[in-house]
């Protein structure tokens, strides 16, 4: 992507609640941001590394509950519990991730869902703990130390933008490293990711565990934000939800999730008449998707400007480095 | 030894039920290395047809299971032609994608005619035996029944007909069916169509004793899933003796352990087991 569009999109964000004509629309733009962190999370695991983990939603939920319990039920101030949810859900996804990454492809599909249902039905279930199907009232709002208040849309939307920004930062700059490129190397093959030294197994818990803990702080905010959580929060239909946000922006790409939730969101919100039916767009959406442009809006982009650039720029100087791009095509699309 | 054999009864009921889900589930697999997450979504639209047939058109139990079980495998046979045929040279992630797409479509379809309330549906097998201190329901026996009457059949369809012969060989191995003729489209909406069958039998017979509403296949599913990931992934057999694992974990963690938590007790199994066994407990080299 042209290196002056991230920051039209920044100044975009960051006046959106100037543009924005009522702050309901800036309320629901930052939930979008929340979703959006929660799926560049997805993006890691499912998009680089290629391991499909349809627990990733308990895990957004487990980051949820964990600020919600330790701010109503234990008296923590938010930060500290904010804290804790990072680290609850990266160590909870070191252990996930230990069992169930030493399955491969549709094992580890299925290993996960029942993960999924699992923290689902725990939540729904342990009552003395989580509240039950009662859910999780009176959560703290983060502390703005006298300074902002958080309870307020404007404060808790640019605190939202800020993670954002900061993860989409962060994503980029592992997409760009060693690391990033050994996830994609094991999406690509996993025999063939090995056979170059790569460990398998750790790689993966690396991976995983970057996305659990992306999950735990989009789960944390959300907690700030909404302070109120309960079970249904938990539904594996919110992974599904993510895995149309993540495909419909572009799996794989920095900017695809982005594209994709902050697009489906607002699509969602001018399809509110449509309220629990809404599914019977997006399920046939998904499908045509996988079929028709398994790329993404940011994917098929990034091919399209590729092929552009190859049809343009085929003089004798070019040829060389162009000729790299193609043998690494896929690489090419993704560091994008 | 009352409650014990009443537990007997019970987990056979329930294996049953969860043994005829997963074999459909392991008979795609099997044949075309897709997991079918859209497979409990087509259980519940089963118990939905039947609940119209019965309800609203006022037929018979077993003609609206009959009927259930032709509405679900065509749409079975949709599913392969529109979707799954076309994402069969895509990488594997996005059958599962498409799966769910169908999944989420078919529940939004049923929940938009019928609505979210749970519905009861009657069976002309509504009475209870009373075996010295056993209660044997009559839709259990029926259950029970039907489903050895099924897997025989089956059994008999695949090993002694052509037809089922063409899917067996599918299964070993597809280059090999290809060499000697076998029409693989054909075999894939025959797999597709059987298995909607079954889970559409499969919804009917279980649903006098359940509820019927858009969120049955939920559960089902997933515990199919657990089930042929244990059986192996494409093993008939394993797919009931799976089912009856399955079965009778829940009836007697249910009873002995706790009811709150008896669904958990089948994936918490599932996990316990490939924790120890990554590739499942009757799986034979690699799938």
């Amino acid at each position: 992507m042209h290196p002056a569009s991230k920051y039209v999109l920044l100044a975009v964000a960051l006046l959106f609640p100037a543009l924005a004509s009522n702050e309901y629309q800036v309320y629901v733009m930052a939930t979008a941001f929340v979703w959006a962190i929660a799926v560049y999370g997805f993006n890691v695991i499912t998009g680089f590394c290629g391991q499909l983990n349809l627990a990733h939603g308990g895990f957004f939920a487990i980051g949820a509950y964990t600020v919600g319990l330790l701010t109503s039920d234990a008296g923590w101030n938010f930060w500290p519990a904010f804290i804790a949810a990072l680290f609850m859900t990266a160590i909870l996804g070191f252990l996930v991730g230990a069992v169930s990454l030493r399955l491969k492809e549709h094992y580890f599909a299925i290993f996960t869902l029942c993960v999924g249902f699992i923290i689902y039905l725990l939540l729904d279930k342990w009552e003395e703990l989580t509240h039950g199907a009662v859910g999780v009232r009176n959560i703290a709002a983060p502390d703005g130390f006298g300074l902002v208040n958080f309870r307020e849309t404007m404060p808790v939307y640019y605190l939202v933008l800020f993670f954002l920004v900061f993860i989409i930062w962060f994503t980029g700059r592992i997409q760009k490293s060693l690391v990033g490129r050994t996830f994609i190397a094991i999406r690509n093959g996993d025999e063939l990711a090995e056979s170059l030294g790569i460990n398998l197994m750790k790689t993966k818990i690396l991976a995983f565990v970057i996305s659990t803990t992306y999950a735990g702080l989009a789960g944390a905010l959300y907690a700030g934000m909404i302070r109120f959580v309960g079970p249904e929060d938990g539904n594996i239909l919110l992974t599904f939800n993510m895995i149309m946000y993540m495909l419909v922006g572009g799996i794989g790409t920095l900017f695809g999730p982005l594209i994709g939730t902050v697009g489906i969101v607002w699509l969602t919100q001018s399809l509110q008449f449509l309220e629990e039916y809404r599914m019977i767009i997006f399920g046939p959406l998904l499908v045509l998707l996988v079929i028709f442009f398994p790329l993404g809006v940011c994917g098929s982009f990034l091919t399209w400007m590729h092929r552009k650039a190859q049809a343009l720029g085929l003089g004798p100087k070019k040829a060389k480095s162009e000729s790299k791009v193609t043998t690494s095509d896929q690489e090419a699309k993704n560091n994008a | 030894m009352t409650t014990f054999l009443q537990q007997v009864f019970n987990g056979l009921t329930l294996g049953s039920i969860y043994g005829l889900v997963a074999l459909g589930l392991t008979l795609v697999y099997g044949i075309l290395h897709i997991p079918n997450f859209a497979h409990g979504a087509l259980y519940m639209v089963g118990a939905f047809m039947s609940y119209f047939f019965m309800v609203d058109m006022g037929v018979h139990y077993w003609i609206a299971m009959a009927g259930s079980a032709v509405v679900v495998a065509v749409l079975g046979i949709i599913c392969e032609r529109l979707v799954f045929h076309q994402l069969r040279n895509s990488p594997p992630i996005h059958d599962k994608i498409a799966a769910i797409g169908i999944l989420l479509f078919l529940e939004a379809m049923v929940h938009m005619f019928w609505g979210s309330e749970f519905r009861r549906m009657s069976s002309p097998f509504g009475g209870v035996m009373n075996l010295d201190g056993v209660y044997l329901r009559e839709q259990g026996i029926l259950i029970i029944a039907s489903t050895v009457v099924l897997v025989v059949a089956l059994n008999l369809f695949l090993r002694k007909t052509m037809v089922g012969a063409t899917i067996i060989a599918m299964a070993q191995n597809r280059e090999g069916a290809f060499l000697v003729g076998i029409d693989a489209n054909r075999v894939a909406m025959m797999t597709f169509a059987i298995s909607g069958g079954l889970a559409a039998i499969a919804a009917t017979l279980y649903a006098p004793l359940n509820l019927v509403y858009p969120a049955m296949g939920h559960l089902v599913i997933m515990k199919a899933f657990v089930i042929i990931i244990l059986g192996g992934m494409g093993s008939i057999p394993g797919a009931i003796v799976g089912g009856m694992i399955i079965g009778f974990a829940e009836a007697f963690g249910g009873y002995y352990i706790s009811t709150a938590y008896k669904d958990v007790i089948a994936f918490s199994l599932l996990v316990v087991i490939l924790s120890i066994r990554p590739q499942g407990l009757f799986a034979k080299g690699a799938h």
